[in-house]
């Protein structure tokens, strides 16, 4: 439960998959316009993430097994991008609401590097299974408060003066490096919590 | 003449008006990862332009093969089956690089400027174009993460291409080299530049750079164009519709 719970939260506030470890930025910066964009794309995300946890750990193990771990990368990515299809298949069957929340978010879904990342990270990390469930977890829920959060600076942002040169993209990078910084003052906080 | 004037114009591209990082703004995920040090985001951009330059030729030369409907999983197996390589090669010459780069070199495979030049240009035009094409996408992002790098490692850690040395020892023989201290920073490093904080603000500096650039030559702004640069534009159930991504909680 320790383990649990000090996994969880290095992965949403010490080691944020966005603001620390650059993993997701294209949907950080491209979809984080608008809250409820946010929330959506980052709904389908923790989705993603999860489900390809819980798929690729098995086929890891098996890889494992039979001396194969160099194909890890290219099996791994074919993995996510079929399961994230046939999530996609399913959702519109049958649960057409899930479906027009979360669906259109998936094909992004496929070639983002979170979702590749979190897998290869718990199988560097050494995690067993339920390890691996809780860090995926917690990375989702982090790319989440991540996104939320910068939803609401970028809202806020709209209304500024800003300078010319640093109009759009360059004010944008400034504001996620500000929200970065917030994030350092976490260093340290699961270590001392749980020494 | 006028076919090799053009291949060397689609070198060319990829390096300024065309970079991928400053002005087409792809592949921001190692740009911002691996640009703590320059030796590490040198090997990053060798890496990835192997990847580029290979994988833009075989699907160059496969595009009349593979059908339209499954043409990104024919992309995605291609590139990741090149990945798989450089990262059996990383590893085998260069373990120093490979444990710098750490789950970044095997996330090559999802680099939005790999995809993105297979679909944009290595789908629709002839190998030697696609050649020209990705060798110069990928100088054209190594130069921009050297340029990263550098002011992130002089003034994050007061060095300059330290750790060179892992990366040259590849070429054999015994190297001493190992990079330049910077005499004042060395001793007080402005620590930030090297964490995630510095990491985005460099970058932001650097497109408001290249931005101004480009304003004095009559170019738009680098920005992030939601879907045309996108990779998954062709298969997203938005595109389809007629709406962006940004629309999507309008619809």
């Amino acid at each position: 439960m320790k383990i649990a719970l000090s996994l969880l939260l290095t992965a949403i506030l010490t080691n944020n998959f966005i603001l620390c470890k650059f993993l997701g930025i294209c949907p950080f910066l491209g979809v984080s316009k608008k809250l409820n964009t946010a929330v959506g794309m980052s709904a389908a995300v923790i989705f993603v993430m999860v489900l390809a946890t819980a798929v690729t750990y098995p086929i890891n193990t098996l890889l494992k097994a039979n001396n194969l771990e160099y194909l890890q990368t290219i099996v791994f990515i074919l993995v996510i991008a079929a399961l994230v299809q046939l999530v996609e298949i399913v959702l519109k069957k049958y649960m057409v609401s899930l479906y027009n929340a979360l669906g259109i978010y998936l094909p992004l879904i496929t070639t983002n590097c979170a979702v590749l990342g979190v897998v290869l990270l718990n199988i560097d990390n050494g995690y067993n299974f339920w390890q691996s469930m809780v860090y995926s977890l917690g990375g989702g829920i982090g790319f989440m408060v991540a996104m939320v959060m910068f939803a609401g600076v970028r809202e806020r942002l709209e209304g500024c003066d800003i300078p010319k040169s640093l109009q759009g993209l360059p004010i944008t990078l400034v504001a996620a490096s500000l929200v970065s910084m917030s994030f350092l003052g976490f260093a340290g906080l699961v270590d001392n919590m749980f020494a | 003449m006028a076919e090799k004037k053009s291949i060397g114009k689609e070198f060319t591209k990829g390096l300024i008006a065309e970079n991928p990082v400053f002005r087409l703004v792809l592949g921001t995920c190692p740009t911002l990862a691996v640009s703590t040090s320059v030796a590490s985001a040198i090997g990053m951009g060798i890496a990835a332009t192997a990847v580029l330059f290979c994988s833009n030729i075989v699907i160059s030369a496969l595009r009349k093969v593979i059908p339209q409907k499954v043409r990104i999983p024919a992309y995605i197996v291609i590139i990741a089956s090149f990945v798989t390589m450089i990262q059996l090669l990383v590893k085998a010459f260069v373990p120093a690089l490979d444990s710098a780069l750490g789950v970044y070199l095997p996330l090559i495979v999802v680099n939005c400027i790999i995809l993105g030049r297979a679909e944009a240009f290595a789908s629709k035009n002839a190998v030697l174009a696609s050649a020209a094409d990705g060798l110069g996408m990928g100088i054209g992002f190594t130069t921009a993460l050297f340029l990263m790098s550098t002011v992130r490692e002089i003034l994050g850690s007061g060095t300059f291409l330290s750790g060179i040395k892992d990366l040259l020892a590849v070429f054999g023989g015994d190297i001493s080299f190992n990079g330049f201290t910077i005499p004042f920073l060395n001793e007080n490093p402005l620590t930030v530049f090297v964490l995630a904080p510095g990491g985005f603000f460099v970058f932001g500096m650097m497109i408001a750079l290249s931005n101004k650039l480009a304003e004095r030559n009559g170019k738009p702004k680098a920005e992030i164009n939601g879907c045309a640069s996108c990779p998954m534009a062709s298969s997203c159930a938005l595109i389809a519709d007629g709406k962006k991504c940004e629309e999507a909680d309008a619809k």
